[in-house]
């Protein structure tokens, strides 16, 4: 299974939560004006386009989009075995 | 003195003040089919709705996912209102504007979607953002997050009186650090559900003429017409609008709500109403003489009509005060339409005119009622009465007064 992108992210967040100016790896999800519903409702798509499960504490602790995208793919890795 | 500075409206007949105004004193009328979903299963197709509102490009794409069609209305006149007023709440201290607003049912087209979502697809399809979209203080809630407004803030829920409702409290709360308060009312919803509520209340006209299907006060009236739209308000203390140099439209010199209880006829006694209008006016410190005009609540509902002019007759006497219903080109806004109807009386006052009542050629006999039909006259006297009755026995009214003169 092909890994999860920033690329594939910024759409989801798009469509979910509206745009952003520029979405950066490193910055947080606040910096980035998504508050914590907005990341819910992205993680939410997330876990219903590819399948995937993110827990609640996983999901708080991924407070910049790089953490969002491993906490993805290793959920993906998972799935995939 | 407590004085609105700023106005912003969200009307059938138009989107932004100058736009309403001037519709709203030619008698143009934005009461028409509904195109915001497939009216034709229903005993009712006529609405007042809000023309040309392109979400998307007046309002940031981050708001819009959360967000239902009354509370971007809502979020579209708020900003209108404060860039009327030029009040920028980022230079002031941070607890210093608050929000008050009226809401009848909250955002019942954003629970549809959702409740679509639940029970079509299932539980992980429902939006995140349905945990606040859907309240009743959605629009305040949403006005305060965006103008960062931190000062007391609230909803008031009394069906179509909550207008007024809303603006008394904005007028209580505008006191010791409090600067300026954001108050009135957007409402409505025009989506398939929150029409079933409505139709089920039993007061929708089922007349297919635009032209006929709301006559309040006439013989004719055949029931009420609805729509989506109101006013949000800047409301502010006069010396503070004077500091800023701001001139106001006026002042908010009266305001009383009463209620009529159930065991006690409901709305269609006309009491509670009487004693709105008299309480009113005591807090006004003015007599009927001095109103030059009354925007009536008007049902558009035979009994209701009755107790309304039975009222308004008690306190000025048969035939002595002009009447006009603006709303009549509009549709009756749930909570927003006494917010509309302020916002008019204020643009009354400066301009000095009466917007008429269209549609309805003669009052039914005996009512005892001044009605402005047909076009707009001059206004003669500096301050104004609203009222406006909820369903389950909701009275309120406002009077506004040109701020120079009080």
């Amino acid at each position: 299974m092909s890994a999860f992108t920033l690329d594939e992210l910024a759409d989801m967040l798009r469509s979910c939560a509206g745009e952003a100016e520029q979405l950066e790896l490193d910055r947080t999800f606040e910096e980035l004006g998504y508050d914590s519903l907005a990341v819910m409702e992205v993680a939410s798509q997330i876990e219903r386009r590819y399948g995937v499960s993110i827990a609640e504490d996983e999901l708080a602790e991924a407070e910049n989009p790089r953490l969002l995208i491993e906490a993805v793919n290793s959920s993906l890795a998972t799935v995939g075995e | 003195m407590k004085v609105v500075t700023g106005l912003g409206v969200a009307a059938p007949n138009g989107l932004g003040v100058p736009e309403y105004w001037r519709a709203a004193q030619h008698g143009i009328s934005g009461i028409r089919r509904i195109t915001s979903f497939d009216p034709t299963p229903y005993p009712v197709a006529l609405a007042g709705q809000v023309p040309g509102f392109d979400a998307a490009a007046q309002l940031p794409s981050r708001l819009l996912p959360q967000t239902d069609r009354m509370t971007q209305l809502s979020l579209v006149a708020a900003q209108e209102a404060l860039a009327d007023a030029a009040l920028d709440p980022a230079t002031l201290p941070r607890y210093s504007v608050g929000v008050v607003t009226a809401s009848s049912a909250g955002g019942f087209e954003f629970g549809q979607r959702e409740l679509q979502a639940l029970w079509g697809q299932g539980s992980r399809h429902v939006s995140a953002y349905q945990s606040f979209a859907w309240f009743y203080a959605v629009n305040t809630g949403q006005i305060s997050i965006r103008h960062g407004l931190r000062g007391p803030s609230g909803v008031l829920v009394s069906e179509q009186a909550g207008g007024l409702d809303a603006i008394g409290q904005a007028c209580r709360q505008l006191r010791g650090d409090v600067q300026a308060m954001v108050t009135g009312g957007v409402d409505g919803a025009l989506c398939p559900w929150g029409w079933t509520a409505q139709l089920s209340g039993g007061l929708l006209s089922t007349c297919d003429d635009p032209a006929r299907a709301f006559l309040p006060f006439s013989a004719s009236a055949s029931g009420q017409v609805i729509g989506e739209g109101g006013a949000i308000l800047v409301l502010e203390d006069a010396a503070s609008a004077a500091a800023r140099g701001v001139e106001p439209y006026g002042a908010v010199t009266g305001y009383a709500a009463t209620f009529d209880g159930r065991r006690s006829g409901g709305n269609a006694t006309g009491t509670g109403l009487r004693r709105a209008i008299e309480q009113a006016l005591t807090s006004a410190r003015l007599t009927p003489a001095d109103i030059g005009l009354v925007l009536a609540d008007g049902a558009g509902v035979a009994d209701l009509d009755r107790a309304e002019a039975a009222a308004i007759c008690a306190v000025f006497g048969p035939s002595q005060v002009p009447v006009s219903v603006p709303k009549t080109m509009t549709g009756r806004l749930l909570a927003g339409g006494a917010a509309l109807d302020v916002a008019t009386a204020l643009l009354a006052l400066r301009d000095r005119v009466i917007p008429p009542s269209i549609n309805v050629d003669e009052c039914a006999e005996g009512l005892g009622i001044d009605l402005v039909t047909g076009a707009s006259q001059p206004l003669r006297k500096s301050s104004v009465l609203v009222l406006a009755r909820g369903r389950g026995g909701f009275n309120a009214a406002v009077v506004v007064s040109r701020a120079t003169e009080n």
